[in-house]
């Protein structure tokens, strides 16, 4: 084994890790957010570390079956965090 | 030292900088004590490691042969809407007072955010 894919293998292994742990911290966040906009934040946060997830496993993998649904799942994320603002600011979604 | 070897390291530079960026955005969320505060650190550090990890998926695919620019239209995404989610997040705070709330409005007028729905007049023409 080469020291370069040594060191590519090392490096995932760490980012699995720190996604993993940064989206385990907003589920905290997200359990003792004292308001709802922290909720929101946190779900947002959990989304794009979702996203981050996935890309890392589509690179630990090598293929490239992975993009649409990362693609799919920012698309999700945005609509689905302005909703729930949406939701609390003005109280219902769709006027 | 070939092209191959070089591309590997920055496949490697790049996700461990994800990482770190990711992390610290965490970190961010959890540690602040204040809303507003907390807004900074994933909305902002945290979609600079997302665009780290993309970087380093696109270095990847180039490598293996198949590359192309289409985490580019990921990373686009996410920087463009984040702002947006943090604006409206802002308003949100803003919203239910858990923040220093803005002054008061000229007479006879309200900040748009601190408007009740259920307060409205049914004819009145409150602008968002």
């Amino acid at each position: 084994m080469m020291p370069a894919d040594e060191f590519l293998g090392w490096a995932l292994a760490i980012a699995f890790a720190a996604v993993a742990i940064s989206q385990i911290m907003a589920m905290f966040r997200l359990v003792i957010g004292p308001g709802s906009g922290d909720r929101i934040l946190a779900l947002d946060t959990m989304v794009v570390n979702a996203i981050g997830l996935i890309v890392l496993l589509g690179i630990s993998q090598g293929t490239r079956l992975y993009f649409e649904a990362s693609l799919i799942i920012a698309m999700l994320g945005f609509v689905s965090t302005v909703a729930y603002a949406r939701f609390i600011l003005r109280g219902d979604i769709i006027e | 030292m070939s092209w191959d070897i070089i591309g590997t390291y920055a496949v490697g530079v790049f996700l461990l900088i994800g990482a770190l960026f990711t992390v610290v955005g965490a970190i961010g969320l959890v540690r602040f004590n204040d809303s507003m505060t907390r807004l900074h650190a994933p909305t902002k550090v945290g979609t600079m490691g997302i665009g780290a990890l993309l970087l380093a998926s696109m270095t990847g695919a180039f490598m293996a042969g198949q590359g192309s620019f289409h985490e580019l239209l990921i990373m686009a995404f996410l920087f463009v809407t984040a702002p947006i989610s943090a604006n409206f997040m802002s308003k949100v705070n803003i919203h239910r007072k858990t923040c220093h709330t803005p002054p008061d409005a000229p007479a006879d007028q309200t900040w748009s955010t601190l408007v009740k729905r259920d307060e409205d007049a049914p004819s009145s023409d409150v602008n968002d």
